[in-house]
This record gives structure tokens, C-alpha cells and sequence, in this order.
């Protein structure tokens, strides 16, 4: 079983992520189940949502307490909530941010993770570049599947396009490709320098 | 079909596939987005003939359902909580009638304190109102369960609530087999009522009936329930004839063979326990689930043969009988042909608190090694708890309990589980 839990705040549309990202895994014959934190949810506020994805059926119904990715929607809840609470040692991270992760000041924390496996993308700006709104989550979930290799773009696209309306659709599409080759240049970029 | 969807629209298009007449609902979490569903398909004009009623109120929502059914239509609503107490009259109501209306209950918790998560208060709050109450593990049974329910109502002429744990389920994505058309026409036959309110053949509903026929009327109902409990099995033995799976029944067993600890629940729970009590066996624990699908009618015999080999009993409920214990526990332990100082009751997960492995492996444990309580509540914080006693003994004015229980534990919007 791989457990995502994504972490971002009401209105930038966390629930939604974990929905597609089930959606997208369904596609490519998984079993997958996706529920949000249950929160009376408000713009703004924490809200965090889960996907459990696996080859068997999912019985499982407790949150989501050691992850094997985290997907962080929204740097300012890195000092606000736990975010990495049970991380798995080898797990993976993406932040959505145009910041490095030194500046965030999570260098040092995120030293004890495998450095292959976090990563950043600025979903926001790519999202509003695209999309012409503020919300993150399908560029995120194209950058999730450049690191994580366990979904494809093409059924993260696929679930985005079965969930909105073509205009929208085809905005989200685009915002999570160029999520996806970000992440992808960013990965090959640290691989080399790790090389060197 | 098989689909990745979430559990409120799973159970829209079950139930839009059973043709109701009339649908009215008044909304409340969790149960809004099954009834916007339906909505929008009525208004699609996607599932005519059918009528969309919004009202004012639960109370008129059951109501309207009354009389819709009254006058021969299929007629469907759905609530919550609050919701469901707000209702309370006119739920007591469709079942004396003996009017077959379907009622999902979007399992949530009552106030106060006003909360929004999931627990089993509201439905069981209900348990004796002469509804049959059905209890979903995940979103294809609770899908299941709708087709089910519409088909048992019309043949008992009683009345059908499906009850699904609000969130866990309700909001849940997962995979579902949506069934077609036609499978649903073969299981559910078009609606012929026992009673109908029909201009060319005058009859009264809801007379006054005093102290010479209510008994019987009352016992008829019971009866009727038991009589249930023989028909509920062939029905789902049907059920998996047409669609190829199991779903509904009176209860499920899972790995009951030589399990000397058997724990006991309802809905969702039920997976959790399952993933637990796999993990257990693996290390040599001879323990094993039994999940009640049907509440009411109470499925004593199935419950006592599925209790027969064991040793200690868990009865691990959402509810709480305040100044008894257990609720479901109470049930299981008039059917256990063991000393009821073997059944243990296990109060969980009120008001949405987490129901985590780690925590049921702890709570099993002790019932295998015999030192767990008669009633305990699970993942209870004492210190939370002693903190408000202590107030109340050193002041007479001590305040009110949840507030002053929210200060004492400060900014929990970082709690994940």
C-alpha cells in the first residue's frame, strides 16, 4: 500500500487533489480511496486530505499517520501544523513554493530524508499562469508524478479531464505537464550535481 | 460499471436507479451531496417520472415522504443527526403507517456539543421506532444496501433506513460496481403499496386506534421484524443471484473459525478491524470479527450461532447508552449463550475521533489476556478528563464543560489523526 496525505488550506482545492489522484490510480487498474480530513472546512483554514492507493481492495478507514508522500500545498503551514508527523524515513516530499527548501528553512530537517525524493515546483504561479486562478493542486499532482514514478502524467491528465470541463480541464492539464517537466529537469539537475 | 466515485454519488445513482417517485430532503452534513445528486438528476430530467421537493424542514421532510407513500409513490429521503431528531415524530410515524419509504442516514454524531463527525448516536437514537435499520461497511454495500432496502420495504411494508457512516463513507472515494438498468429492474418490481390513498376507492390512514387494538397493531410490527429476519437472508442470497456479489444479510463473519475472542460492530469500522485482526492472526491470536449489516430487526439467532465458540466477546460501538454503557453491547450480550460478564464494551470513535489500529491492537490484546474493563472508552484522555473533575471540586461555578475542556487543550488544527 502507498499512502499520500496532502496538506494545504481551504479553497485551494486539497480534497479535489486526493480525489484525482485516487481517480488517476483507478485508471491504471489500482485500488484506491481518497477522503478529506472531515474538518468544518473554510477558506483558508488547514485542511488535509488522504489516498491510500494499493493492489487489493482497501479496508483500511483511520487517517493517514505514516505517509509515504506528502504533497504540501501551502509553505505557510510548515511552521503552523506537523506536516512531516510520521513520515516514513524514505518517503517523499513535494512543496509547492518558488522558494528553495533552505530558505524555507527545512534544509536541515529535511537532511535525514533521502534528498532524491523532495523536491519543490511552484504550482501556484504555474497554476495561475495556466488556470488564471490561485489553485494548485493539479500541478502538484504532475509534479507527484515525476517524483514519485507511481502514477503517470497521462492518468493524472485523464482523471483531471473525467472531474472538470474541457476549458478548465485543458488549463489543468497544461498547469500539471509543466508541474511535471519541473519537477523532472529539478530531479535529473540534483542527480548531476550529486554525480559531480 | 465499475467507477471511482464518492460514496454520496455512488448512493445517488443506486437510488436513482430503483425509480423513486418523490424525493425530499432537507440538507445537512453529511448527507448533502446525496440528495444535491439527485437533485441535479431530476432536474436533468434524467430520472423521470420523479419529483424533487425541497422543504423546509426534516420534519417535513418525512412528512412529505408519508405522504407521498400514502398515496402510492416510491418515495425516498435522506438525513443526519440533528436532522433525523428534528424528524423523530414523523419517523415513528412512516413505521406505524407501515409505509416502505427508504431513509439513508448519513451517520453523524448529536449535540451538544455540536459536532459534525461521524459516530452512530443518531441512528441507533432510533433503533426502537419500528424502522429496519441496515449498516453499511464501505460504499458498495451502501450502494447495495439502497437496492436492497427498496425491495424489503415494498414486500414487508415497512419502512428502511440505511445508515452509513457520515465522511468515512459519505465522502470517501472508491471504487464501486455501479449495477445496470436492468439487473436493478430484475431485483426491485415496480411498487404495488398494501395501502394506498386512491380517490376511486376511499380508505382512511392514521386513525386513532385506542386501547382495544394498539397492542396488536404494535405487535404486528414486531412480528413483521422477525418475520424479516428469514426473509432478509433469501433476498441477499437473490441479490448476489442478479449482481454476483454478497452484500447486505443479517450479518458478515470474518474469520471466525476457532476464534476464541470475537469482536463485534457496525459499519465502517468494520475494515479497520479486519486489517487489525489479520495482523493478529498472523502472530498466532485466534480472534475474529463479526459485523452486524442488519440492526433491526435484531438477528439474534445469527448472532448466537456466529458467538457459539466464543470465549470473550468486543462489542465495539459508535454509541453510548449514557448511564448504561453500550448500546449495541446490550443487544449482543441478550443473544450470547455465555455469561454477559464475558461481553466487553468497547465505546469508540464518538464525535469523528480517530479509530487507529495501533489503538484497537491495544484494546484487543487486553481482551485476549483478560484484563480489559467491562466498559472502556477508547483512546480516552484522562488527564483531559481529571483536569474538569478537579475544577468542579475546587469551584461551584466551574463554567461550561466543553469550552473549558477546548481551552485546557489549546490550537488542535494541527492534529492530523
Amino acid at each position: 500500500m502507498f499512502q499520500v496525505r496532502i496538506h494545504g488550506r481551504g479553497g485551494q482545492g486539497v480534497v479535489t487533489a486526493a480525489e484525482l489522484l485516487s481517480v488517476a490510480a483507478f485508471r491504471e487498474g489500482r485500488h484506491a480511496q481518497a477522503f478529506p480530513s472531515f474538518g468544518s472546512e473554510r477558506t483558508g483554514a488547514p485542511v488535509v486530505a488522504f489516498c491510500r492507493i494499493d493492489d487489493r481492495p482497501i479496508r483500511l478507514r483511520e487517517p493517514i499517520l505514516a505517509p509515504d508522500a506528502l504533497i504540501i500545498q501551502d509553505p505557510t503551514l510548515l511552521h503552523q501544523v506537523d506536516v512531516f508527523a510520521g513520515l516514513v524515513p524514505d518517503g517523499y516530499v513535494l512543496v509547492n513554493t518558488t522558494r528553495s527548501l533552505e530558505e524555507l528553512g527545512l534544509g536541515e530537517f529535511l537532511a535525514h530524508f533521502n534528498p532524491a525524493r523532495i523536491c519543490t515546483v511552484p504550482a501556484t504561479e504555474l497554476a495561475l499562469k495556466h488556470v488564471g486562478r490561485p489553485v494548485p493542486n493539479a500541478a502538484l499532482l504532475g509534479g507527484f508524478a515525476a517524483i514519485s514514478g507511481r502514477i503517470s502524467l497521462e492518468s493524472v491528465n485523464a482523471a483531471i479531464r473525467e472531474k472538470f470541463g474541457t476549458k478548465i480541464a485543458e488549463a489543468n492539464v497544461a498547469a500539471a505537464t509543466e508541474a511535471c517537466d519541473h519537477v523532472m529537469k529539478e530531479m535529473r539537475e540534483a542527480a548531476s550535481a550529486q554525480a559531480d | 460499471m465499475l467507477k471511482q466515485t464518492e460514496g454520496s454519488a455512488a448512493v445517488a445513482e443506486a437510488v436513482a436507479l430503483c425509480r423513486p417517485e418523490v424525493i425530499c430532503a432537507y440538507p445537512i452534513s453529511p448527507q448533502t451531496h446525496i440528495v444535491e445528486a439527485l437533485g441535479r438528476m431530476v432536474a436533468a430530467g434524467q430520472l423521470a417520472p420523479c419529483e424533487f421537493i425541497n422543504v423546509e424542514s426534516e420534519f417535513a421532510a418525512m412528512s412529505v415522504a408519508i405522504g407521498a407513500s400514502a398515496a402510492g409513490a416510491r418515495a425516498y429521503t435522506a438525513t443526519a443527526s440533528q436532522g433525523l431528531l428534528f424528524m423523530a415524530e414523523a419517523v415513528y410515524n412512516a413505521a406505524g403507517l407501515g409505509l416502505p419509504i427508504v431513509m439513508t442516514v448519513a451517520n453523524r454524531a448529536i449535540g451538544a456539543p455540536i459536532n459534525i463527525w461521524n459516530d452512530h448516536t443518531d441512528a441507533l437514537s432510533q433503533r426502537d421506532c419500528g424502522w429496519l435499520q441496515l449498516f453499511a461497511e464501505d460504499n458498495q454495500e451502501a450502494l447495495d444496501l439502497h437496492i436492497q432496502a427498496f425491495r424489503l420495504a415494498e414486500e414487508l411494508s415497512l419502512p428502511v433506513m440505511v445508515c452509513m457512516d457520515g465522511f468515512i463513507l459519505t465522502h470517501a472515494y472508491e471504487r464501486v460496481d455501479l449495477p445496470t438498468q436492468a439487473q436493478v429492474d430484475a431485483y426491485l418490481p415496480p411498487y404495488e403499496p398494501r395501502q394506498v390513498l386512491d380517490p376511486a376507492d376511499p380508505v382512511s390512514i392514521g386513525a386513532m386506534v385506542g386501547p382495544e387494538a394498539f397492542m396488536e397493531v404494535r405487535y404486528l410490527a414486531h412480528a413483521k421484524q422477525r418475520q424479516a429476519l428469514e426473509l432478509i437472508p433469501a433476498w441477499a442470497d437473490e441479490f448476489r443471484s442478479i449482481f454476483g456479489r454478497d452484500s447486505g444479510g443479517l450479518t458478515h463473519t470474518y474469520r471466525l473459525e476457532d476464534a476464541e475472542t470475537v469482536v463485534v460492530a457496525l459499519g465502517s469500522v468494520l475494515g479497520t478491524i479486519k486489517d487489525t485482526v489479520d495482523e493478529m492472526r498472523e502472530r498466532g491470536t485466534r480472534i475474529g470479527v463479526l459485523g452486524i449489516t442488519c440492526f433491526r430487526p435484531w438477528p439474534t439467532e445469527a448472532v448466537r450461532n456466529a458467538l457459539a465458540g466464543a470465549r470473550r466477546v468486543v462489542v465495539l460501538e459508535k454509541s453510548l447508552a449514557v448511564g448504561l454503557g453500550g448500546i449495541v453491547s446490550n443487544n449482543v450480550a441478550a443473544s450470547y449463550s455465555g455469561s454477559s460478564d464475558l461481553v466487553h464494551t468497547v465505546i469508540a470513535g464518538l464525535g469523528g475521533r480517530a479509530i487507529t489500529r495501533k489503538s484497537l491492537h491495544k484494546v484487543f490484546s487486553e481482551a485476549v489476556a483478560g484484563t480489559l474493563e467491562a466498559v472502556t472508552f477508547l483512546d480516552l484522555d484522562h488527564a483531559v478528563v481529571e483536569r474538569v473533575l478537579a475544577r468542579e471540586r475546587e469551584q461551584r461555578r466551574s463554567g461550561p464543560i466543553a469550552e473549558n475542556i477546548l481551552r485546557d487543550l489549546g490550537v488542535v488544527a494541527a492534529k492530523i489523526g
